[in-house]
Parts: structure tokens; sequence; C-alpha cells
């Protein structure tokens, strides 16, 4: 509060506050001031802190998914256990299942332990080679039967250890917990130690959690998000193919051409409902019309692909017209002015200047549609799903997975081990939007102009 | 002929016609573009268009109707005994296109030939077998006039295919060639590619209605199902809500109000916690903060925007759940469950908060300066600016704000499915598992679904609930930022 009498001369009733010394009243208002703008302050600290918080737990829990144990193993591949005639006949060899190819591994690793004078008290042959992963057989004899020369000779391979082994590496497992679970005993882990001394088994950079399909609830350590990145790329090329022209062109009708009538308005008004509805409408919205209206596949990238172009839409027709809007009319002037059609004005002028606006919403929105998990569990997403897609476009038919049901999907198993590919996956989810929105970010840098 | 050749046929044809069009125009000018009515490419397109529209919609429509027509006729083949007690005409059907798929398969991998395709019968040959070789696996064996059915479902598919081949190239080739007969050089061509043009426009901006549409009638229409099979009162005023699935038998109970009561209490938590904090955070950033802070914070703040659903759901399942139930819940005797309603109330209040910080920060800049100054000019703190004049300036844009994040927080799905559990409960302790609406769509509606019964169909009925309830927030909260916004401008 000003006071304009103070330094004048006395007056007849002197003051009995001065500036220089705060009263209770000031003193509490002060206060009151500087809490607000504490709160306000831990408002913001709060939100950040949230934000840190929550990206520490994901990359805590899944930065190990990208880090794998692999075992090496010289294994003798027997004649008479894969090829009992000898003739290398293919049709022959594929009736010998994954059990016939296990032994040859438990026998390998026995010779192993042998070799190298590794003896552990209580542990059976049956169980050293159970630290070796359920898929390996499999890994074997998909090799074996690509190449049936190598049969009869030994040969070195690389080898997945088992989930829990896994786990023991990256202190998931320990020996207490190991003595509780069925599924691995401590003798294992003292083999796994005595291993990993030899350089046997080491841990290294994981480039199948790229790669492999999806595995069953057994086998962790084979599953990989294979399926799940090349759905997920399918359904964003059926958005962008989709979205970008539709939302383009919805968007030059109703800033440049539509009168302001009852169609324009109910138009508009149900684009900014579209963008708040829930995300989960979209679901049954594709589920009853896509799947079961016009009989489209399920699990199928293309309706995906549908039901994400629908929610993206209004995203992309929002920014779309700011961009256009941000174009001055002058351009629009000058281009009548000279003898352009009012089509001709928007198509050879005021849309390549907002084209980087454009893009750089069109990005944003496939960001969104690419994180989106909801309205694909219902078109049967969910599916498991080992078999890759084919090349498009009959692949956009073909069941496929995409990368946040993956993680949901993983999230429903039970062994531990899974929680840790689900941040695995969220954690390559996350990178691949910071790319689409640091690309967004570089374009409008780069391109936007003020008028 | 596969789709995508006709597709491919027609895109030739359209291109053979841009360059017969463009040279028509430009003989009859007499190689001087000056005289034509339009730019000579505007002629080249005017072809393309008519060539590419017509034959285009023709098969669209015809793919949509043929499957429909197909169906019926070759349902009425099957006779009423083909049905027996357990299946449905569906089911039958299903298997029907199944094994016609399963024949396709076979003749296209060689085992047979289209003629055996057509001649086998079930009486003769172990269909199953056959198909089994080719990798269609089916579940029992092939009764005798399904295999007819599907015999002749493919023989109508195959003919109707045909048909509509030289239908649609037959329509193309008439669209160009009277295009480019019409042309000369006083044709208004440009005109006539406008106007296409302004046309497609248009049908691409009511694609927002037709989803609007589609969405309502398709819930409406299963909803309608649904409510033939089960008691509208007892689905919307039940209490329990206990779906028995076929097999076990007895009758499904299914009252939306445990579901609706879990939904709100954890939408209310999830307000409680993204109200203040992101009221607070975006006075302080618009009020107090300095550019550069602002410049910082603002963005950190929208990135958790940007985070997907399902990493928050993630969150609140392996670190906030555990959490909350080792030193809260567990401690104080409330529950042992890690999934709750705090776990996914705060979890969620954590995914609104950029949503009402960046929306009140819009409206707070939107009030006008004079208002500040005038407040500030008269002692007031800055505070007490803030409080007395500010806000309520801002409010009905602000409660327009806190609306349209109940809405999100109703609709929310993958925060719920993850954190919140499964039982559907009337409780009032926030540390046990409660269950939502979004939830239970995702539940019943993902596996194995039968859609004649009500457990599955109630789904729709949960969506129209869901989607009715939003869009009134929604609309509620768009008027009044709208109002307010036109107050100030």
């Amino acid at each position: 509060m000003s006071d304009a009498s103070l330094g004048g001369a006395a007056p007849s009733q002197p003051k009995k506050s001065s500036l220089l010394v705060q009263d209770a009243r000031t003193k509490k208002r002060n206060a009151a001031e500087s809490r607000f703008k504490v709160y306000g302050m831990a408002a913001v600290v709060t939100g950040i802190l949230a934000l840190v918080l929550l990206l520490a737990s994901i990359l805590s829990n899944g930065l190990s998914a990208f880090q794998q144990t692999y075992v090496t193993l010289e294994i003798e591949l027997l004649e008479e256990k894969l090829d009992k005639s000898g003739e290398r006949d293919l049709s022959v060899m594929r009736k010998v299942s994954t059990f016939g190819y296990a032994p040859l591994i438990a026998t390998a690793m026995g010779k192993k332990l042998e070799e190298n004078g590794i003896a552990i008290e209580g542990l059976s042959t049956k169980q050293a080679g159970a630290i070796i992963s359920k898929d390996a057989p499999a890994q074997l004899r998909n090799f074996v039967l690509a190449n049936s020369e190598v049969v009869g000779t030994t040969q070195t391979f690389e080898l997945l250890a088992n989930g829990r082994i896994d786990g023991y590496l990256k202190g998931r497992v320990t020996m207490e917990t190991a003595a509780l679970d069925k599924n691995v005993s401590p003798e294992q882990l003292l083999l796994t130690d005595a291993l990993q001394e030899l350089g046997t088994l080491e841990k290294r950079f994981n480039w199948s959690f790229f790669t492999n399909p999806d595995a069953s609830g057994q086998r962790p350590e084979a599953a990989g998000l294979g399926v799940a990145i090349l759905g997920s790329l399918y359904m964003m090329l059926v958005v962008l193919c989709l979205a970008l022209p539709i939302g383009v062109a919805a968007s030059i009708y109703l800033e440049e051409f539509a009168p302001k009538n009852r169609l324009t308005d109910l138009i508009e008004v149900n684009i900014s409902n579209l963008a708040a509805v829930p995300s989960i409408v979209f679901g049954i919205l594709g589920l009853a019309i896509f799947i079961n209206f016009a009989g489209l596949p399920q699990s199928a990238p293309i309706v995906g692909g549908l039901v994400l172009t629908l929610m993206t839409l209004p995203t992309i027709i929002i920014s779309t017209r700011a961009s256009l809007k941000s174009v001055p009319p002058s351009i629009r002037d000058a281009a009548l002015g000279i003898g352009a059609s009012k089509m001709q004005s928007v198509f050879h002028h005021v849309l390549p200047l907002a084209a980087p606006g454009i893009l750089t919403g069109t990005i944003i929105g496939l960001a969104q549609a690419l994180g989106e998990t909801a309205p694909l569990l219902l078109i049967g997403m969910v599916a498991f799903v080992r078999e890759y897609p084919a090349g498009p476009p009959e692949g956009f038919f073909d069941p496929a997975s995409a990368l946040p049901v993956q993680v949901y999907n993983w999230t429903q198993r039970s062994d531990p081990a899974f929680v840790e590919r689900a941040s695995g996956a969220i954690i390559v989810l996350l990178v691949f939007l910071l790319i689409m929105n640091a690309i967004a970010i570089l374009l409008r840098r780069r391109f936007e102009r003020r008028w | 002929m596969p789709v995508l050749w006709i597709i491919v046929t027609i895109l030739v044809l359209a291109a053979v016609g841009y360059v017969l069009g463009r040279q028509r125009a430009m003989s009859a000018a007499g190689g001087d573009a000056r005289v034509l009515h339009s730019l000579p490419n505007y002629y080249g397109m005017n072809v393309v268009l008519f060539t590419v529209a017509p034959a285009l919609l023709i098969m669209v429509t015809w793919l949509l109707v043929q499957p429909g027509l197909i169906e019926s006729r070759v349902a009425s083949l099957i006779p009423e005994s083909a049905i027996s007690e357990d299946s449905s005409l569906s089911l039958v059907m299903s298997d029907v296109r199944r094994i016609a798929e399963g024949l396709d398969t076979a003749v296209a991998e060689g085992v047979m030939t289209e003629t055996e395709a057509g001649a086998i019968r079930a009486e003769t040959t172990d269909v199953r077998k056959v198909l089994g070789e080719v990798g269609v696996a089916l579940g029992s064996d092939v009764e005798a006039t399904t295999l007819q059915a599907s015999q002749s479902f493919r023989a109508m598919s195959a003919s109707l295919g045909s048909w509509m081949t030289v239908v649609v190239l037959g329509i193309a080739a008439l669209g160009l060639g009277i295009s480019v007969l019409r042309t000369h050089k006083d044709f208004r061509a440009r005109n006539t590619v406008e106007a296409a043009i302004l046309a497609l426009l248009i049908i691409a901006s009511s694609i927002a209605i037709l989803t609007t549409l589609g969405i309502i009638l398709s819930m409406l229409f299963e909803t309608r199902n649904f409510f033939t099979q089960y008691q509208w009162t007892d689905f919307f005023f039940g209490t329990t809500w206990n779906p028995s699935f076929s097999g076990r038998g007895g009758a499904s109970e299914l009252g939306i109000i445990p579901l609706l009561w879990g939904t709100l209490y954890i939408s209310f938590i999830a307000l409680l916690v993204a109200v203040p904090i992101g009221l607070f955070a975006a006075i302080y950033m618009s009020e107090y903060a300095g550019p550069k802070i602002r410049s910082v914070a603002k963005p950190l703040i929208e990135i958790l925007a940007g985070i997907p659903t399902i990493v928050y759901g993630l969150f609140a399942l392996i670190t906030v759940g555990p959490l909350l139930r080792d030193y809260f819940a567990a401690p104080m005797g409330l529950g042992q469950s890690s999934s709750s309603v705090m776990t996914a109330g705060i979890v969620m209040g954590i995914m609104l908060i950029p949503f009402v910080s960046s929306l009140s920060d819009d409206i707070i800049n939107a009030v006008p300066q004079a208002m500040r100054d005038g407040s500030l000019g008269l002692g007031a703190t800055q505070s007490e600016t803030i409080k007395q004049v500010v806000i309520p300036a801002a409010l009905p844009g602000i409660v327009g704000a806190i609306l349209l994040a109940a809405s999100r927080a109703i609709g929310e799905t993958m925060i719920v499915v993850l954190g919140a559990g499964a039982a559907a409960k009337l409780d009032l302790n926030p540390f046990e598992a409660m269950t939502t609406v979004t939830v239970k769509i995702v539940s019943q509606l993902t596996g194995d679904t039968d859609f004649a019964s009500p457990e599955t169909l109630v789904a729709f009925a949960l969506g129209l609930t869901l989607f009715v309830i939003t869009l009134g927030l929604n609309v509620l909260a768009l008027y009044i930022v709208r109002k307010y916004r036109e107050q100030y401008e």
C-alpha cells in the first residue's frame, strides 16, 4: 500500500504504520502470498516428479529385457536319433519332433560338465539340461531341417538359457527364491555360476527381442516383439494412407469452402465430440461394423488400422485446420487476383504453405494411434500370434499383434519374467514415440513460418 | 480377377485416358493452349475422373452387396434338418465358408482340380481328411448338405466375381470413351473437375458424421437385442454384477450399478489428484514462472499427456499397486490387494494432470491483463489477485476443463484394466479392488464371444451408457468453454 504522505512534512495526526515495519496484517498477507507461490511450485514439481518416477520405474524394470543369457554348447547331432534312414529325406526327418532333439542337448550339457570337471551335488543330468530354454530343441530342429547336411557332425550352438536362469543373472531370482520355486533349484544356480566362470554361459545384447514372435507362457526367454512391431507398422501404414488424405480433404472443405450452414455446424460439432469419445467406444464400433457387419477378419492389421484411422481423424483435422488458418488471406487474395480459381488458390498456394503444419499434426496423430490399446483389444488383437503376417497387401488381412497390445498380453501372464518383457516392450514403444515426436518438432522448427 | 488387379487395370485405363483427353483437347485447339477453355491438364483429369469414379463406386457397392446376396442364397439351400439342436444357422454357414475356403486352398495347391472341387461328394470322399492335408482343419466331419452348400457358395462367388470384373471394367471403358468424345476446345473441363474435387472434399468431411452415426447405430442395435433378452430395469437398477458363462448354467445378473460406482469412485479420486495439482501448476506457470522455467516445465508436464495409457497401466500394476499395498493398505489393515481403487485413481490422476493444467493455462491466459492490472493497482497482492479476480473470471472455463477431464477419466480403459481389478463391488474402502464399465466391456468382448448371449451383448449396452455419459459431459464442457471464450473475445 502506497503512502503518499511519507517523507513530507509531519502530518497533524502521525500515522502508526510505516513502510519499513510490517504490521501483523501485512505479514499475514505476505505469508499467504509466499505460501500460494510454494503451492504452485509444489504442483509443478509433483507433476515432473511423477513423470520421472514413471520413467524410472519402467526403465529399471525393462532395461534388462535388452540383455539375454545364452549358453554355448557343442552338440553332437547323432544320425541314429535324427535321421535313422540316413537318406536326409526331409519329409522323414520332419517326423522327429522336438522331443527327439531334447536329449541331445542334455547329453551335450552332461559332456560339458564332465570335460570341465564340474560336479554339483544333487544335480541330475536332466536338471542340468533344464537350465537351457524349452525353446532350444525347436531352435535345433529348425537348424537341422534347414541344413540337413549337418546331421552326424558336431556343431556349436548358442542356445537361450531358461527364463529363471536368466533371471538369476539379472538378480530377479536368488538362492532363497530358488529353494521355494519348483521350476528351478539352487543346484542349478550353482551350475550357472560355474558355467559363467567357464564362459560357456553369458549375458549379451538381445537382438531376438526385436525379431522373435511371441512365445508361450512357459518360455518367456524366447518371447520377442517381431510380430507386434510388424503389426503396428502395418496399422500405421493404413492410418497414414487413410487418415492423412481424408483428414486434409475434410479440413480444406471446412476451412476454405464450407458455407455457414446447419450441415457445417453438424460436422464441426461431430468432430469436436469424436475427439473426446472414449477410445474403447471406437473398439466397439470396429467390432460391430468392420468385423461383424463387413466380415473382415479378426486380429487383422487392416481392421486395427481402420479403427485407429477413425480415432486419429479428429486430431489431424484439428491441426490441419489450424495450419490452414495460419496462412494469411493475402496469399489467397493474390492468387485469386491473378485469375486463379478458388480451388487453384487453395491447392497451389495455401496447401503447400500449410504442409509443414499438416505433417506435424499427422505425425502427432500417428504417435497417438501407435500407443492406443483399448480398441485393439476388442477387435481380437490380443490373440496369441506366432506367425509373422505376410508382406503387404495380403499381410494386412493376416492376424498380427500390436506393440501396446503385446504389453497388455504379457502383463496377463504369471511368470515374473514377463513383467521385464512388458517393460522392455514399453521402452521400445516409447522410443518409437520419442522419434516420431522429435521428427514433428524438427519439422516445425525447420519449416514453420510466422507471417 | 482379384480386386487388386481390377484396380490396377482401371488405373492403367485412367492413365491412357489422361493422355488421350489431353491430346484430343490440344488437337481441337490446333496446338494452341490459349484457345482452350481450361488448361490442357484439366481435360486429361476430366477423362481420368470419368474413368475411375463410376467404376470404383460400382465396384465398392458390388463388394458390399455380394457377400450378403450369396449368403442368403446359400442359406436357403441348407435344409432345416441339417441344423442340429445345438448349432444354429450361423454356425453352419461358417462351416460352409470354411469348407469353401478349404476347397480354394486345395485347388490353389494343386491337390485337386477345379472340376474335382466342384464334383466331390461327402458320400464318396473324406473331405475332412483331404482338407486337413492342405492345412485346413475342420472341427467335425462334413455333412453332404453342407458340402453342397459350400460348393454352390464357391460357384456363385466365382460367377459373381467374373461378372463384377466385366461390369466394372466395362463401365470404366465406357466412361473413358464418353469423356474423350466429349472433349472439345470449349468444353469447361476445369469446372467439372473442380466440382468433382469439391464433392470429394464434402464426402471426406462427412466421414465424421458417418462415424458418429456408426457408433450410435451399432450400439443401439445390439443394445436393443440385449434388452429383448434381459430386463432393462434389472440392468439399470440391479446391484449385482455376476455374469454366468454358458455351460455353468443359471441366469446372469447384469446390474450396472456396481460398475458405475467403481467408475465414479475411481474418477473421483483421479480428479482429487489431478485438479489441485493441475490447477496450481497452471496458475504457477501462467502467473509466477519466468519464461525460462516455463519453457522447461511446461513441455515436461505435457510429456505426461503424450505417454500412452498402457504405460500408466503398467506403472500402476508393477509400481504403484504394490507400493500402496505394502506401505498403506496392509499396515492399516485395509486390504491385501495390489489392484485397488486408490491405485487406479492415483495413476489416472497423474495422467490427467497435463490435461487439466494445459487447458486451465490457456483459460487463465485468456483473462484480460487489464483485470489483473486493476487489482494489483488497488494494492492486492498477486495471490489475492489470482484468487479474487483471475480465478473467478476464469471459473467457467476451468469448470469446463474439469468436466472434460472427468469424461476422460470415466472413459479411460487401460489404467483400470491393469490397476483396478475385476471384482464388481459396492464398497467404500478405496484399497479394495473394484471394477469399472470399461473393464467389463473389455472382459465381455475379448476371447470367444457369442453374439447371441446376453453376457456378450451387455457390453454394447455398457458401451452405449458410457458413450451417453461422456458425450453429455463433453457437450456441456464444450458449451461452457465456448461461451466463456466468447465473453473475452
